[in-house]
Formats: C-alpha cells, structure tokens, sequence
C-alpha cells in the first residue's frame, strides 16, 4: 500500500509540472460540454439532438433559422415573398456564399436539399415538415419557388429546423462522417467517443465569427462533467447533466450558470386506450396524486415550471392551467372511488434514461402510492422505449419530454402513442392550419390547450429547463433552447 | 488438488471451522449482514422507499445513522434491505451454478475422453471466453433489467465453474480403488457418481460456492451499479452507488456506506472461504500451521 | 501430438462458430430497431422503413448472418449504424486506448504484485504477512467502480491533480495521454494486483515445500539466493499464466471503469452500440473479444501440452 501512495505522489508530480504550461494562446478557442455524442453529422438522417447541438448555425445553415430567442429569422434566404393564397413562397438567397469545400452555393443546392428530403426513399426523421412542399423550383440561382399543397401557416418555422439545412449534392455521400455545409465553422476532426473538433471558415459569407476553434467534448457522465468543469478542462457546458451541483458553480465567481427554458414539456403519459386510464376519472386521479413541487424539488433540484398542460410557458399563448390538476390527494381518492377503483390498482412504469425520468419516476410512483396506484418501476433504454411504449403502446404509464417546439398537434395524431382520441380536439387543430389571423390562431391554440387539460390526457408536469454552466468570462452562448443547438457564431471571451 | 475424505471432515467440522480466526471473522461479518436482511423483513430504523425530499442529503447524524440520499430516504434502513437483495440474487446465482455445473462435470467424468466429455467441457470453455458483463448487460437488454435476470445473468457464469470443478475432482476419484471396486460390484456411473462421488467432493463444492458467493455480490453490485439488477423502488447497493455518484462531492456519505457494505460482505465470504480451505485441504493447513 | 493438435484445431473452430451464432442469435432478439431508434419520436413509419432498407435489415436473417460471419473472416466487420464507418476502424481506434489501459494496468499490478507476494512468502507467518494478505484480501473485495468513484473524489474534485476522465488521444503526448489513463488504470489494478500477489504467494511457497529446494538449502545456499536462483523463477509459471487471464479480463472488463473515466475504449463502444441498437458494431466486438480468449486459452494449452505429454490424453 505504501509503494502504492508512493507511486501515485511520484505520477502526480509529474503531471502537475506538465499542467503547468497551459495551452492558453489568445482566448478565441472554445471547449464546449455535451452529454450525448452525435452519432453522425448529419441532421438530416437521423434525430438525435446531438447532431444538432454540434452543427446547427455552426457548420450547416437553412433558409430560415431559430435566432436565441425563437424567432424565425432569415439565414440563407435573404428575404421571402409569399404569395396571396399562401401556395406560394419565393425566397431570394444569399450570394457570394461558399460550402466549406470551395463549391459555391445556389439555389439548385436548396432545390436538390429540399427534394432530397421530401422524396420517398429519404430517411430525413422530421419528414413530416416537407409534407405540404409541392414543387420546389429554381427561377434563377439567387431565387428559388416552392410551391405548397395547401396553406401552412408554419412552413417558414418548418423550414428553420436543423433537418431542413442546405446540403450540397457534392458532399452528400459522406455527410455524416465529414459534413460540409455554408456555416461559419467548418468541421476538421472528430475522435470518436471523445470529441469534435471545429475551425473557422475563413470563406464564410457573413459576418465573420469571434472564435478561431471550437471543441465539442462527449461527457456523459455528470460527475466527470462537474469535475471536467471545475477543472477548466471544458470552458462551458449547455445542458449540464448534474442540476444537483449548480449551487456550488454558483458561489463560485469563475462560473456563471446560465437558466433558461427549452421547449420540453415533461409529462408523465398515461395510455389512454388501456384499462384503467380508459377512464378520465382515474387519469383526473392520478394528476390530483401529483404533487409537482416535490417532483421539481426532488428530481430537478428546484429547476423547471410547472405545467398544467401541452405547452411552453413561455409562449405568449399559453395558459396556466396548473390549479386544475393541483396536488389533492383526498380528491384522487374519492375519484378513484367514484371510478370503481376504491382500493387502487397496479400499473406499470416505464422509464427511459434521463434524470427527469428516472428520478421523477421514483418519486411519482411513492406519490401515486399515497392514493393506493402502485406503479411498478421498469427502467428501459430509449431503444426499447421506442419499440414498446412509442411504437407498441405497450405501457400504462411512462414519462418523458416533449422537446420539440410547438408540438401540441400530437394530440391530434391517430396512432400516436398517448391513444388519445377526440374529435373536438382534431376540429380545433384542422381549424388551426387554415387560420392565418394572429388573434384567431391564438385563440385556437389556447382552446387546445384547455381541451387536453380537461380530458386530462396526460398529468403534466413541468417544463424542462435549460441549465447550463460557463465560464464567467464567455459572452454568446444562448440562455434559452428554442431547438437543440449550440451556436457559437457569436460567442466570444471577454477578457 | 487432494480431496479430504468425508468420516475425517465430519469429526468436529464446526469446533475446528472456529478455530480458523479468518473462518471467524468472516462468519462474524457475514452473519451480521445476513442478520441484517433477515431483520429487514420486519423492521428497518424507516421505511427504505419513504421519500422525504425536503429531508434530503443530509448528513450522518443520530436521526439517519448513514444520512439520508437525495430523495431524503434513510441510507442506514436501504442498506439493510439491499443486504436481502444482494444476498438473494448471489445466493440462488450460485445455487445454479451447482446445480447445473456439477452434475454436468460429474457426468463429464464418468464419461471421461467420450465425446460428450468433450463437448461439455468445450461448452464450458465458451461460456468462459465470453466476456462476462458484456454478456449480462446484452441479457438483460433482450429480457429486460430486473433481479431475476440478473440472478440467471450470474448463474450462468457459475456453471462452468462448478463443472470445472466437479469433473476434475471427480476424475481423480475415479482412480480409486474403492471405486473399482463399486463398479466391479455392478454399480453403473450415474450411482457411483451420486453415492460416492458426490459426498467425497462436496467440501470443495462448499468452499468454491462461498468464492462464487462473493463474486456473486460483486457481480450484482456491478450490474446494478448500471442499471441493470433489482428495479426501484427496490433499494439495492449498486444503485445506490449510481445514484451517488453524481453527488459525490455534494454528500460523499451517499457513496462510503453502501461501497463498504459490499466490501464487507465480499470480505466475510472470502474470509469464510479461506478458512474453510485450510479446514478441508490438509495438505495447506499443515503448511500454515 | 499431430492428432491431438488436429483435435484442437478442430473444436477451436467449432468453438468459434458457435460462439458466432451464438451471439448474431442474442442480438436479433435485443428489443428495439437500430432504424426507430435514430429517427426519434417524430419519424414517419415509411421514412424507418427506408432506412432499414438502406442497412440492410430487411435482408433474410440467415443471409445477414452469413454476410457477417464471411466478412470477419475476410477481416470486414461491417459498417456502423450510427457512425457510419467501418467498424474495424473504430474497433482501431477503440484499441489505441484500451490495449494501452489494460497493459497499464497489467504493468502497475504486476509491479506491485510480484514483490508483495515475495516478501510474504518469503516472511510467511509474520506481522508483515498477516498485513499483506489482510490488505489484499480488502482489495479483492472492492468494486473496482467504487474504488474509482474514491479516486475521483480525492484526487479528482478535492485534490485536482488529475482530471476526472476523458482521453486527449496519443497525439496530445505521450505523458499527458499517460496521465489521463492512470486514474482508471489504478482502480483497474487494485483487485488484480490482490490476487495476483496472493497467487505469487502461494505458488512460492508450493515451491518452497519441493524437495530440490531443500536440496539447494542443503548444499549451503542461503534461504535468500534460494529464493532468487530457484524458487522465484519456478513460482513464476502458474504467475504467468493468470496474469496471461488477467490481460483479457482487463481488455473486456474495463467496460464499467471506461464509463465511470469516460474513456473512448473498446468497452464503451459496445456500451454505447447496446443502448444505440448499433448491432453490428456490438456483435463484432463482441465476437472480437471472444476470438482473443479462445486463441489465448488454445495457446496456453498447446504449450502446456507441449510441456506436458500426459495432459494430451487428458483434455
């Protein structure tokens, strides 16, 4: 044991005289924490958000895109004209723009991206937003005309997601291992299992980033994060896995921790078409048994809104409906009662991997407990998720979060995993897409909201915050997630 | 490896199993342990699957003996009823490894050089040249995680070992004159095997199933530790160490107890194995002594 | 020894092929499909079909196995799902870190085993050895994921000498890449290094008791120079040999002490492929780590045999 105190003294000299020469050259490098790591490059064949978080607004750019605050704002397109009917939507591009790999960008690029992903055999995983697309056509190399099927109010929104970016047919074959897009970084390596690594593009057509070097460094587990962060072996970390450590970034005056919003409505989903949450007593029960302070306290570590229905709390049309389902446990009681379950029942609890999920699960199964539910706990992978509870709907319970923006017509999809089945609702989301009048489709959107608040679809929980920790000295980074990306054309270190 | 015959280990097995001081100790640790999982079942100081987040984190004192985890639920009471989980699945992993290694290797040796010797045994290579984990984690990945599939995760792992065991033990035995002497009597190999085969070995059996006992806990620790053992609310003692983890600089009490559960445990087991080692095996206890 | 060479020559094949459907056959029936799970909650069933068209997972099962199965012994182990390249160029890549991580550990543990084991032998019965196998006896018993998890907490969070995990990869240098596995490397070694000392040990002093080492002490050398000249270097056999298991043990095992260190190694890329669906890249590397230990265990008995006539009949 001796020999063995010995030898790690001597190695851990030896590695703090080789600590003591830094690789600070001026500041305009960056080394930015992410918990999952892509397993591709390309958003355009595949969901994950970390393919996203590393490319978007970085390497590859769309016509329209998300700014910091969700506004949908131009990017490759300049300006749009849309037609009277809606049908038609003409967008005049950028010019002098360039791929990274020397091949200027035209609108045959924008044409060949758009059909590439609306054409059958495409493997693009938000397909559903090139739906309405008729005909995309190239009036000259500055002007492209797409042509809708029929009036969508959200086609400029859809058109700002990470898989709706500009590719280059060029490039295409091996985008996922080396993509090459308009940004202003381009990609220059990734060690696979450790990090990506992107450079400047000194070709870039806008205004030309702060940072010279950007690292994206794959840590997944949360107390290699806290350490990697105070260590300053990684200057900022986004979505930063361990909410239970921010306090003490805190109190620390190196750090800043960034809180903010995403657009992850976290729910605990209860199948619908099953016995017993057939029954909108028993599913008004159980979101009377949930008390979302102590799920909050307790798996979010007092991070996150509470929400009382599909939306982002965020979003000016959005309604509080929290008091609806308040935490009543004497009331879930006296429902289960009425419903004919007076001693409770067994269910099943299936839990995919993240935090939210897993600790949430624990603590909502000791509350549904309480009212006489025993949920029985199954921790699976999102692979098995997938397969059983989103694509089988072989579940009675399960929770997870919604990240996707404006997301509330699912509740209008048949099929979808919630078996939720409503005319009213369906009504309300037809009316919707043919409505362009702000006040109109506000009005819509809040009706939608009640409607699945008072058929008690799901108990919902609370909004998934965004929590991030960087170094004080960065400006730039986003506070908010309106889409998964961490943009870094404007990022920079103060001195 | 020289086998102790039966009338000898019979004679004051238990007076002379305490005088072996590791023997002692280790039954000492071990029994509070299983004591402990026994207990579990009627009392715990509180409800192991009691939350009280506003209790959380908080440190050893005289209300939560080892603290309370980060959903404010007492550390002491999960120990204890994670002592009956772990003990549970290491138990039964090794009741399968007997019970299906040892009449395998028996059977491997009555029919030594034949083919069926030969494919036991390379059945039993393969089974080692899988990487173990690797091969838990993908069986619980196609049945689910759960305590029971953890428990056949394990088991599966014992049988060659019991086999191994069971068949090279046995074929030293075969040479025996008393055993010549059976099968001239008539005697066919699977009674031979059963009525004078079995009982001659069965103090190696007893001593290796105490070492896979202990790996069964380690085993179980690690699978939990990933997720993959007994489901929550269930407390076991990998999880816990999961669950600690993150928090390790915030509540460093979350990780020392549960680690030192199972390294206590392992630790008595061993401790139990080695002493009845040097119990059975003459040969090594007249070079201690 | 040509026939009995055959024999083994034979079922190592055997061996290998069983192992082969052994695995294709679990990993088919792994719930959840490699295509759903990289096109998330939002993809359309026609778009996951195309997909799966484009791995080739609508090919018939016997086809994808004996595609496979020829392209490993072609050395082709197939192309990833997620990554999207080959899968031998990740497993190279995987390699660079746990080959270095396991012949690390293998190293530290044998360094410390080796003397520790010596001297306890050596000075059998004493406070020196009742210390040295209670200590060992500790270490055995400690999960090394635990002890790793105290090692970041020391020197990780509380002393800041080492960072917590990652690799900078070789080019970033030799000491620093060294540094950054030295961490894992210790927890990796602790258990190891328990039983091997304890192995050194008993197999000395299995020696010790020989008859040519009473000899040796007869003719008047010295209980030390007979423990150097001739009871170590006999001792050293069944040494070599669990040291030989240990060496594979550490390249597969290291699964749990690469995730808690976030190394890129061998084993988190399984870990990773399971979680991902990417079964072709856990099916390879599986098949990988098999192949090693069946080769290493053919070898080991194949010199043993040569040694040995007798254990020809045996085995």
């Amino acid at each position: 044991m001796n020999s063995l105190m010995k030898l790690m003294t001597t190695a851990a000299i030896l590695v703090a005289t080789s600590a003591l020469t830094p690789a600070f050259a001026a500041n305009t490098a960056i080394t930015v924490g992410m918990v999952l790591e892509p397993p591709n490059l390309d958003p355009t064949s595949g969901a994950a958000a970390a393919i996203r978080e590393v490319t978007y607004a970085n390497i590859f750019q769309g016509l329209t895109r998300f700014d910091a605050n969700g506004a949908i704002v131009p990017d490759l397109a300049k300006s749009w004209d849309i037609s009277a009917d809606g049908l038609t939507y003409t967008f005049h591009l950028a010019t002098g723009v360039k791929f990274h790999d020397g091949s200027p960008f035209s609108a045959d690029d924008v044409k060949f991206s758009l059909d590439r992903a609306r054409a059958p055999d495409s493997t693009n995983a938000q397909k559903g937003l090139f739906a309405d697309i008729a005909s995309v056509d190239v009036v000259d190399p500055a002007t492209v005309k797409v042509t809708l099927k029929k009036p969508n109010g959200s086609f400029l929104f859809n058109m700002a997601w990470g898989d709706a970016v500009i590719l280059s047919p060029k490039s295409i074959a091996t985008e996922a291992t080396n993509p090459v897009g308009t940004g202003p970084f381009k990609f220059v390596n990734w060690v696979k299992g450790d990090r990506v690594e992107l450079a400047k593009f000194e070709g870039y057509w806008g205004a030309a980033p702060k940072l010279d070097k950007v690292t994206f460094k794959f840590i997944s587990d949360p107390s290699a994060a806290f350490a990697a962060m105070m260590a300053g072996d990684v200057d900022a970390f986004p979505l930063f896995p361990a909410a239970e450590t921010l306090e003490q970034f805190k109190a620390d005056p190196r750090f800043e921790v960034i809180s903010g919003n995403t657009e992850g409505e976290t729910l605990l989903a209860m199948n619908n078409g099953k016995k017993p949450f057939d029954n909108i007593k028993v599913r008004e029960a159980v979101a009377h048994a949930i008390n979302r302070k102590e799920i909050i306290d307790g798996a979010m570590f007092g991070y996150g809104t509470p929400i009382g229905t599909h939306f982002a709390p965020h979003n000016p049309d959005y309604v509080d409906l929290t008091a609806q389902s308040n935490y009543d446990p004497e009331k879930s009681k006296a429902l289960l009662k009425e419903a004919g379950y007076p001693d409770g029942f067994t269910v099943s609890l299936k839990l995919p991997p993240p935090p939210y999920a897993r600790r949430g699960g624990e603590i909502i199964a000791a509350q549904l407990a309480k009212v006489g539910i025993k949920a029985e706990i199954t921790n699976v992978e999102w692979a098995q998720w997938l397969e059983q509870v989103f694509k089988g709907k072989d579940y009675d319970l399960t929770i997870v979060s919604h990240t996707e923006p404006m997301d509330i017509d699912i509740y209008g999809r048949d099929n979808y995993y919630f078996n939720y089945k409503s005319d009213a609702f369906k009504k309300i989301m037809t009316d919707l897409s043919g409505t362009t009048d702000p006040a109109k489709r506000s009005e819509l959107l809040k009706a939608a909201q009640k409607r699945i608040a008072d058929d008690y679809v799901n108990a919902f929980l609370f909004e998934l915050p965004k929590l991030g920790v960087a170094n004080a000295k960065i400006v730039g980074l986003w506070k908010n997630q309106p889409t998964p990306s961490n943009d870094m054309s404007e990022v920079y270190w103060k001195d | 490896m020289s086998v102790g015959t039966l009338p000898e280990v019979k004679r004051g097995l238990v007076g002379a199993a305490f005088q072996s001081k590791s023997f002692a100790l280790g039954f000492a640790v071990t029994a509070v342990f299983i004591l402990a999982a026994l207990l579990s079942l009627i009392w715990t100081p509180y409800d192991a699957t009691a939350l009280a987040v506003s209790d959380k984190l908080k440190a050893p004192s005289g209300l939560h003996w080892f603290g309370t985890d980060h959903f404010g639920r007492d550390i002491f009471s999960m120990i204890m009823v994670g002592a009956r989980t772990s003990i549970a699945v290491a138990f039964v992993a090794v009741g399968i490894g007997i019970a299906a290694g040892v009449p395998l290797g028996l059977w491997a040796a009555a029919k030594q050089g034949s083919l069926v010797d030969e494919i036991i045994m390379r059945a039993n290579d393969l089974v080692f040249a899988f990487p173990a984990l690797l091969i838990a984690i993908l069986i619980t990945a196609v049945f689910g995680p759960s305590a029971i599939n953890a428990i056949i995760a394990i088991g599966i792992f014992n049988i060659p070992v019991f086999a191994r065991l069971a068949r090279g033990a046995a074929l030293t035995l075969w040479t025996r004159e008393y055993i010549f002497a059976a099968r001239v009597a008539g005697k066919g190999a699977v009674r031979i095997s059963a009525e004078h085969i079995l009982p001659n070995i069965m103090n190696l059996l007893i001593v290796q199933g105490t070492i896979q006992f202990s790996l069964g806990i380690l085993a179980d620790a690690a699978l939990s530790y990933v997720g993959l053992g007994a489901q929550p609310p269930t407390p076991s003692w990998g999880r816990m160490l999961a669950d600690a983890q993150t928090m390790i600089s915030l509540a460093p009490h979350m990780a020392l107890f549960p680690g030192a559960a199972i390294v206590l445990t392992v630790l008595g087991l061993n401790l139990m194995g080695d002493g009845l080692r040097d119990l059975f095996d003459p040969k090594l206890r007249r070079s201690r002594s | 020894m040509a026939p009995y060479l055959l024999k083994r020559l034979i079922s190592l094949v055997l061996s290998l092929l069983a192992a082969s459907v052994v695995i294709f056959l679990v990993l088919q029936v792994v719930p959840g499909d490699p295509a759903s799970y990289m096109l998330g909650m939002n993809a359309q069933p026609e778009t996951v079909e195309a997909l799966r068209q484009q791995m080739g997972l609508n090919e018939p099962l016997v086809w994808r196995y004996l595609t496979w199965v020829v392209g490993l012994a072609h050395g082709d182990f197939g192309v990833s799902y997620t990554y999207k390249v080959p899968t031998g160029e990740l497993i190279a890549q995987r390699l660079w870190v746990s080959l270095p991580l396991a012949l690390y550990a293998l190293l530290l543990s044998t360094v410390l085993a080796l003397p520790i084991g010596i001297i306890s032998a050596a000075k059998r019965n004493s406070a020196a050895d009742y210390g040295i196998m209670g200590v060992t006896q500790l270490g055995i018993a400690v999960p090394n994921f635990w002890f790793a998890m105290l090692l970041v907490l020391l020197f990780s969070i509380t002393l800041r000498w080492f960072s917590a995990g990652g690799f900078p990869g070789w080019n970033a240098g030799f000491f620093v890449a060294l540094k950054a596995l030295t961490l894992p490397a210790v927890a990796l070694a602790l258990p190891q290094a328990s039983i091997l000392a304890r192995v050194m040990r008993s197999s000395l002093l299995d020696t010790l008791s020989e008859d040519y080492i009473r000899t040796a002490r007869a003719k008047g050398l010295t209980r030390g120079q007979t423990l150097v000249r001739h009871a170590v270097r006999n001792a050293l056999i069944p040494v070599l040999t669990i040291i030989g298991l240990q060496f594979s043990f550490l390249l597969a095992g290291a699964i749990i002490i690469e995730n808690v260190f976030y190394l890129p190694g061998l084993g988190r890329l399984v870990f990773q492929g399971i979680t991902q669906r990417d079964l072709i890249v856990v099916q390879s590397v599986v098949m990988l780590l098999v192949f090693a230990v069946i080769i290493i265990t053919f070898l080991v008995d194949m010199a043993y045999a040569l040694v040995d006539p007798r254990l020809r009949s045996r085995a």
